[in-house]
């Protein structure tokens, strides 16, 4: 049974199919892009998994779960974990506190009665889960510094450490290198791979950087016009002549 | 069935009234997104000088409406367009929001100083003679005043649909209610649009106001303003801020729908007479969370409701020499004026610091949920009064020892709170304002008269406590006590912002979606939130209770604007703020009292009039929200650290060491690796697009 299986999942805005009958699955232990052209409908997509958008049709099903009708931070406890394309940081607040309120989320060990008895301070075992996070994604350099000095490359290393913080089974990427140089983009790929082999997290990637997919994923889904036109191990897809014509023509 | 109609038509007149006033607010809100909550004071304005000019200047009827509604009121409104509303279009909603709230309480106060404050028995209206019957009907009589509320609706609201519809300038207004910027583009003068919207909303708002005097004859009295704009209100939320004709059925329906009540409810019982007169609060609060589609629109965006978080407090990056040094001020202030105001003033002046303190506490409350969630609630003076009123039965009728009766009501208020806020929560910005108006009229006018709360014509006494054995009978010694209840909730405040809930709640300011996605519930820890903030709304109430034994006036609805008005003006985030927010509330009255300039006009004079001229003060006050949202005392507490450090020769404080002393800062942290503070800085994590 597949981590994450998503079937016939449609979503229409007034009369444009934005999403049509798209199923996919992510089994655990693999990384898998999700591609596709500007406007192809995959940020639609990854909203209806994520629950920011309620689909018309089709359902999602996590880890053997219905996940209908459950709101986002819901989703976040039974184990998915994401980023974001237009990045969604706490401003005023460094790496390492974003990585602490997740991990105090996460554990909810964060009650009222204990902030109003002045216990709200981080505790040894979290301090150690927290630096493990920020080894993990590299932020060393950046840790105490507020996220509005940051590079948008870092933002994005925050975004996923945070994510990571929830301890997810299932990471949803979205667009990752958006905005990044070339060098980012690699620094980014490490990571990934690295806590790939840590953290045995399954990924689903929706990206634009047709070099970052072919590098780190195993298997591929193309969407386009809101619906899938090729699936299978990247290596094919990337060679399907379909998929070349919608997508990678001029690039390839 | 006669019968039935008969008490149907009763309503008419009233609810096309609400009509009037409610289609200028939807009007204002399309063509320039702003929720005009003054346009009840604009109304009272036309009604007071329309009275004015009728009665004391026995001007004729045409020229005295044609100056109280087609003069008065769009003067007021154009007015305010040109010099604020035009400049906040583009601002969060939050700050309109407390600008028209501030004009909301300032304005009826400059109308009475202008025209004076005598009673105004028997309001005249657009009708000649308005009093004669002109139909009877039945159990009721159709009078030419009710006859001119009915025709004047029906035949503005009329034209005002056609304009829409058919006229150029319709044409344009709904261009620039689909965009202003692309109207602008094809050439509209979206300003001007905006300008002339203004004006006939002003004038829908003024004959609402005329119209609405003769049908309580008792005279022009605020609160039935206030009643005017909450039934505008659900008639606005009923055509879901947009549609012209459904809201015009909904405030006729309004009206109806309450005079049906009066026949058909069971006339005896006294929740059912307040019910009655507080239908359109609830008609709001209903529809608020039940009528499907009003939440979206404007705040489809999910971000919208949440404002850009506001920049650190000043005091982060004040020197540490500084900082010490404006500790030790503190410390001497505070442990001077204790002992000052215990033995070295008089008993009046004792008196109004005990009131200061009490208010200050109050006032904290707004601290924790407008300063902390950034959500605007106007309903604290509701918790207030549930923390004094429980304070008082307790210990009069119960025997309850006067300061566990405290804790219970403060409790109690916190339970109310969260029971309130589990339902409320789901709305955001405007509409959570709008529903804790709701809750507030409704506490107001359901819950108080009943006799277990606070309906006893009588004050109830509150006792002082009893502390060791003996009653803390002497104003010098209760001063402690109070002190101390204060100084409670001010760590508590403090210690809720710093802990773990004051971080989720960052986290929901900077991005509800990324906080959402590491499992944080919004609606859970703005509850908790609310909760917290009502908890020591009901402390602050009880303590005035203490001091001032607790009657209704002291804790209507209209203080809690005006107490939101005052903290946020002076600074929401601040402990510092809520506490010169709190004594300025009290002392600025006095002082203003004092302050005897003979050759002013009685009205204008302040010893003469000081309570006026204060609200008028304070309520100005919040225009300058627009320019500082982060609140007058930081802004002032900014400029003058950066004043003194440079008069000094103190640097001010470098990121990293403000940083290292944060919740999550590892304990040896070694701020010597970043000295030069020069970081990599590409591309700002912030100016991403």
């Amino acid at each position: 049974m597949s981590l994450l299986q998503a079937d016939s999942v449609t979503k229409r805005f007034a009369g444009i199919t934005a999403v049509n009958e798209v199923s996919l699955t992510v089994d655990r232990d693999e990384i898998v892009g999700l591609i596709g052209p500007n406007g192809a409908g995959k940020t639609t997509f990854f909203n209806c998994l994520y629950g920011m958008l309620v689909p018309d049709r089709g359902q999602v099903v996590f880890d053997g779960k219905n996940l209908s009708g459950l709101p986002v931070h819901e989703r976040c406890r039974a184990g998915i974990g994401r980023t974001f394309q237009r990045i969604e940081l706490f401003s005023g607040m460094t790496p390492r506190e974003h990585f602490l309120v997740a991990e105090r989320a996460r554990n909810r060990s964060g009650s009222l009665w204990k902030d109003l008895l002045g216990r709200s301070r981080a505790t040894e075992e979290e301090r150690e889960r927290v630096q493990a996070t920020v080894d993990l994604v590299g932020l060393h350099d950046d840790a105490d510094h507020p996220i509005e000095s940051l590079s948008l490359g870092r933002g994005r290393l925050v975004e996923l450490g945070r994510a990571l913080m929830t301890e997810p089974s299932l990471l949803l990427l979205d667009e990752p290198s958006s905005g990044l140089d070339r060098e980012e983009t690699r620094e980014m790929c490490d990571v990934l791979r690295h806590v790939q082999e840590e953290r045995n997290t399954a990924v689903l990637l929706v990206e634009h950087d047709v070099d970052m997919v072919k590098e780190v994923t195993g298997r591929l889904y193309v969407l386009d016009f809101g619906s899938l036109i090729a699936e299978g191990s990247t290596d094919e897809v990337v060679a399907d002549d379909a998929v070349k014509k919608a997508y990678l023509g001029e690039e390839s | 069935m006669t019968e039935f109609l008969e008490f149907a038509i009763l309503g008419l007149p009233l609810g096309c009234v609400f009509a009037l006033m409610a289609v200028g607010l939807v009007l204002t809100y399309k063509t320039s997104g702003v929720f005009h909550l003054a346009y009840a004071a604009q109304a009272f304005a036309s009604a007071r000088v329309y009275y004015e000019l009728r009665i004391q200047e026995e001007w004729a009827l045409i020229p005295a409406a044609a100056v109280a509604i087609l003069i008065v009121s769009p003067a007021i409104g154009l007015l305010l367009e040109r010099a604020l509303f035009r400049h906040l279009r583009s601002a969060e909603q939050t700050a309109s929001l407390i600008v028209s709230l501030g004009l909301l309480v300032a304005l009826p106060q400059i109308t009475l100083v202008i025209v004076g404050n005598e009673p105004t028995p028997n309001p005249p209206g657009l009708w000649p003679n308005g009093n004669r019957v002109l139909y009877d009907v039945g159990i009721t009589n159709l009078a030419g005043n009710k006859v001119a509320a009915i025709l004047a609706a029906v035949i503005s609201v009329a034209l005002i649909t056609a304009m829409f519809r058919y006229s150029n300038l319709g044409l344009k207004m709904r261009a620039v209610v689909e965009s202003p910027r692309m109207a602008q583009l094809n050439g509209i003068d979206a300003d001007r649009i905006s300008a002339v919207s203004w004006a006939l909303s002003s004038v829908f708002a003024g004959l609402a106001g005329v119209l609405l005097g003769p049908l309580f004859p008792s005279g022009l009295q605020l609160i039935n303003f206030f009643t005017l704009l909450v039934a505008a209100l659900a008639a606005a939320a009923f055509g879901r801020l947009s549609s012209i004709p459904l809201t015009f059925a909904g405030a006729v329906l309004l009206g109806v729908i309450q005079q049906l009540l009066a026949r058909y409810l069971p006339s005896e019982s006294i929740i059912t007479q307040n019910i009655r007169p507080s239908l359109p609060f609830i008609a709001l609060f209903l529809l608020l969370l039940f009528w499907p589609g009003l939440r979206q629109g404007r705040t489809a965006d999910p971000l919208a409701g949440v404002d850009p978080p506001p920049p650190p407090p000043a005091a982060t990056d004040r020197p540490h020499a500084l900082t010490i040094a404006t500790r030790v001020l503190a410390v001497v202030v505070i442990g001077a004026g204790i002992p000052y105001a215990m033995f070295g003033v008089s008993d009046s002046w004792l008196n109004y610091v005990l009131l200061g303190v009490a208010y200050s506490t109050i006032f904290l409350s707004v601290t924790t949920i407008t300063g902390m969630t950034g959500l605007v609630s106007l309903c604290q003076a509701s918790f207030a009064a549930i923390g004094a009123y429980t304070v008082a039965q307790l210990a009069e009728n119960q025997g309850v020892p006067v300061l566990l009766g405290l804790l219970i009501g403060a409790a109690l208020a916190a339970v109310v709170g969260a029971l309130f806020a589990l339902p409320v929560m789901r709305l955001q910005g405007i509409y959570l304002a709008l529903g804790t108006i709701a809750f507030a009229l409704m506490f107001d006018n359901v819950i108080v008269p009943q006799e277990w709360v606070g309906g006893v014509s009588v004050p109830i006494q509150v006792p002082r406590p009893v502390i060791g054995g003996t009653e803390v009978e002497s104003d010098q010694a209760f001063l402690l006590v109070a002190v101390a209840i204060l100084a409670l909730a001010a760590v508590a405040t403090l210690l809720v912002k710093r802990g773990t809930t004051g971080r989720y709640l960052d986290a929901l300011r900077g991005s509800q979606v990324a906080a959402s996605s590491i499992g944080i519930s919004p609606r859970r820890v703005r509850v908790i939130a609310f909760a917290v903030s009502a908890g020591v709304a009901g402390l602050g109430g009880g303590l005035l209770a203490m001091i001032e034994n607790p009657t209704p006036n002291k804790y209507a609805f209209n203080f809690g604007l005006f107490w939101v008005v005052i903290v946020v003006t002076l600074g929401a985030r601040s402990i510092q703020a809520a506490i010169i927010a709190g004594f300025s509330f009290v002392f600025v009255p006095e002082l203003l009292q004092r302050l005897d300039i003979g050759w002013l006009p009685e009205n204008v004079n302040p010893a003469e009039n000081p309570f006026a001229l204060s609200t008028i003060l304070f309520g100005l006050g919040a225009i300058t929200y627009a320019r500082h949202p982060e609140g007058i005392i930081e802004a002032q507490t900014r400029a003058s650290i950066i004043r003194t450090s440079k008069w000094l020769g103190l640097d001010l404080r470098t990121e990293t060491e403000v940083q290292s002393e944060s919740l999550a800062a590892e304990p040896t942290d070694e701020d010597s690796t970043d000295q030069d503070g020069g970081k990599p800085v590409p591309e700002s994590v912030g100016g991403d697009g």
